[in-house]
């Protein structure tokens, strides 16, 4: 019954395994509009996920040759000299098209764009081109609900897990 | 450079709270996993005041909100927090935040909503503790509640200012058994730019989820069928997520940056779990009202049972109703759940599955009758308290409204021959025996 095509993703409600699987593969993220003061909600982001394990390089061109939290700013996704796996997007919906290109450009894997922002035509570009696409969503609210860590706040992770291992 | 159309974010995510999984799964798995440092099955009791810092760096990322962990009992508990999560996934909600008692939850949430001068559009049928709270308390805080009459739907759009941040109301009313119109009241309130806040206490969950009419905002007093054992007190704020905090100006606290947290605003980095985030981490913190991690676990562990009891509450609840309704003792009884209460056709829309097990009957006899009813039974417990799996009863007019006139105390719904009954979980017939052996005493 399986079938070897992509399966079409409905981006109003993602599963927590399409989720999971792209938290689980990526390392290296790359995070357009990361903001060097602290209490922008992109420091936060890459604070957390930095946390959790993964690299997050900032592409800021006001920042570009600076550092944020060790890890120098780039002033485009062409311009970072390593692998990047995915492109988290803090960015208007609207300045979503070339960031996605660049995407494609660089060989991201996954195109990712916070809560609140949702491009559907550059997120089928991406998915043509064979990356992954999250819209409107959080990597590191995602990555403490399925970790169940976010529960501690009192949020609603729609998880239930009968094992010891906490994991995403 | 930050994402915009946050509302749009909102209104999208609303429909993701919703579980895969049924109720009654719900009630014993959601919050829960085993420890995984002990494997412990049973949620622990945390019972500890302040939590290690892994280093001072980890330390300074929570102070910032920027990690999520514990820092001290009077913010989050793990325990607690298995208690929020198993109220937000049976409300179907995004988040929610517990607090020491029902009137705690009514404080932290409209201080995270009100700046003094502003008003609160309220029924007028509340819990008598509500009406003190709302109507003369907040008033020290120059917060101030216009109540309203909840059959005159047309007058909380009327009674609605430009400084009104809420509209109040019980989804099942104490004692009255009045059943609130959610969806017409969450339709006034969206109009006005202003959230739709509920009380689900005397409905619980299993019988009416306020947030699927409309609500944006659910408190609970956790003391009464939440815990149903009539032993521990708690409060919860339920935050559905789908209000835009942005939407006007008229919610600074969420929408502006606040001078709590350096300038961090709530509804942008929090965006569809701020609301519960802010009474967390402003209210809670500042007016202090925390739940014990032993009262959570108490709680919680009755929770688990839920939609058993409720199903027993209602079905003994409607028998007795049904019985008194045929007393010739008995001048009229106040129960929505009976065919021609003037309540049943919204409790057949809101309360589908039973119309609670609080209720009010009156007595022919009078204020005699009513004190002599309340000292012959035996299995009911005099007392105030409702949702005890002990059934209870109050003749209000001697004890809790005993201060007014009775002329107060008629437009209170508490007149001289009125008791309230809580319905438990005993055998039915043995509560009907005591009843009618109170009634012909009386």
């Amino acid at each position: 019954m399986t079938t070897a095509t992509l399966e079409k993703i409905d981006h109003e409600n993602y599963s927590d395994d399409y989720i999971r699987s792209i938290l689980r593969k990526v390392n290296v993220i790359a995070m357009v509009g990361a903001s060097a003061n602290w209490n922008r909600p992109s420091y936060f982001a890459m604070k957390y996920l930095q946390q959790k394990g993964y690299r997050v390089i900032p592409v800021n061109p006001k920042e570009a040759g600076k550092e944020i939290l060790g890890e120098r700013a780039y002033a485009a996704l062409t311009d970072i000299p390593v692998k990047v796996d995915m492109v988290d997007c803090f960015r208007a919906s609207e300045a979503i098209p070339p960031i996605a290109e660049d995407a494609i450009k660089i060989g991201a894997k996954v195109l990712w764009m916070q809560l609140g922002v949702r491009n559907d035509e550059a997120a089928r570009k991406a998915e043509a081109a064979g990356l992954q696409v999250v819209m409107n969503r959080c990597p590191k609210i995602e990555y403490g609900r399925l970790s169940q860590e976010i529960g501690w706040m009192g949020v609603n992770t729609r998880v239930i897990n009968s094992k010891r291992q906490r994991r995403i | 450079m930050e994402p915009k159309n946050k509302a749009v974010a909102a209104s999208k995510r609303a429909a993701e709270n919703a579980s895969p999984y049924g109720f009654d799964t719900l009630q014993v798995h959601a919050g829960t996993a085993p420890d995984p440092t002990t494997g412990a099955r049973s949620t622990p009791i945390y019972q500890t005041t302040a939590y290690v810092f892994e280093d001072a760096d980890q330390a300074a990322s929570l102070f910032n909100l920027q990690s999520f962990g514990n820092i001290y009992t009077r913010l989050t508990n793990p325990t607690t927090a298995v208690l929020e999560q198993k109220v937000a996934a049976l409300e179907n909600a995004r988040a929610a935040t517990a607090v020491a008692s029902g009137h705690a939850s009514q404080a932290v949430a409209f201080h995270m909503l009100m700046n003094p001068g502003d008003h609160i559009v309220s029924s007028s049928k509340l819990y008598g503790g509500s009406i003190t709270q709302l109507g003369v308390s907040f008033k020290r805080f120059d917060w101030h509640t216009t109540f309203v009459d909840p059959d005159d739907i047309k007058g909380f759009a009327d009674a609605i200012t430009p400084k009104t941040k809420a509209i109040y109301a019980e989804s099942l009313s104490n004692p009255g058994g009045v059943v609130c119109d959610i969806e017409a009241l969450a339709e006034i309130a969206h109009k006005a730019g202003i959230p739709l806040i509920i009380d689900n206490t005397m409905a619980s969950p299993y019988l009416c989820r306020p947030i699927e009419w409309g609500a944006d905002i659910v408190l609970h007093s956790a003391t009464k069928f939440l815990g149903g054992h009539g032993n521990s007190m708690g409060g919860v704020i339920v935050d559905s997520g789908k209000f835009d905090w942005g939407q006007n100006d008229k919610f600074p606290h969420l929408s502006q940056p606040s001078p709590a947290y350096h300038g961090l605003t709530f509804w942008e980095t929090f965006g569809d779990m701020a609301f519960a985030v802010a009474c967390r981490a402003i209210s809670l913190r500042d007016l202090g009202p925390a739940i014990s991690p032993f009262n959570a676990f108490m709680i919680l562990t009755g929770m688990e049972t839920l939609s058993l009891r409720m199903r027993k509450h209602c079905d003994n609840a409607l028998a007795i109703a049904e019985f008194l309704s045929k007393h010739p003792k008995v001048a009229w009884v106040s129960y929505a759940g009976l065919k021609g209460d003037r309540y049943h056709a919204l409790a057949q829309k809101y309360l589908p599955k039973g119309a609670g097990s609080v209720f009010t009957f009156g007595l022919k006899g009078g204020y005699e009758a009513g004190l002599k009813f309340v000292d012959t039974v035996e299995i009911f417990s005099h007392l105030a308290n409702v949702g005890d799996t002990r059934s209870l009863v109050i003749h209000p007019a001697s004890t809790t409204h005993r201060q007014l006139t009775p002329e107060q105390r008629e437009a209170a719904g508490a007149g001289d021959n009125v008791i309230r009954l809580s319905i438990g979980i005993e055998d039915v017939n043995d509560l009907i025996k005591d009843i009618d052996k109170a009634l012909n005493a009386a």
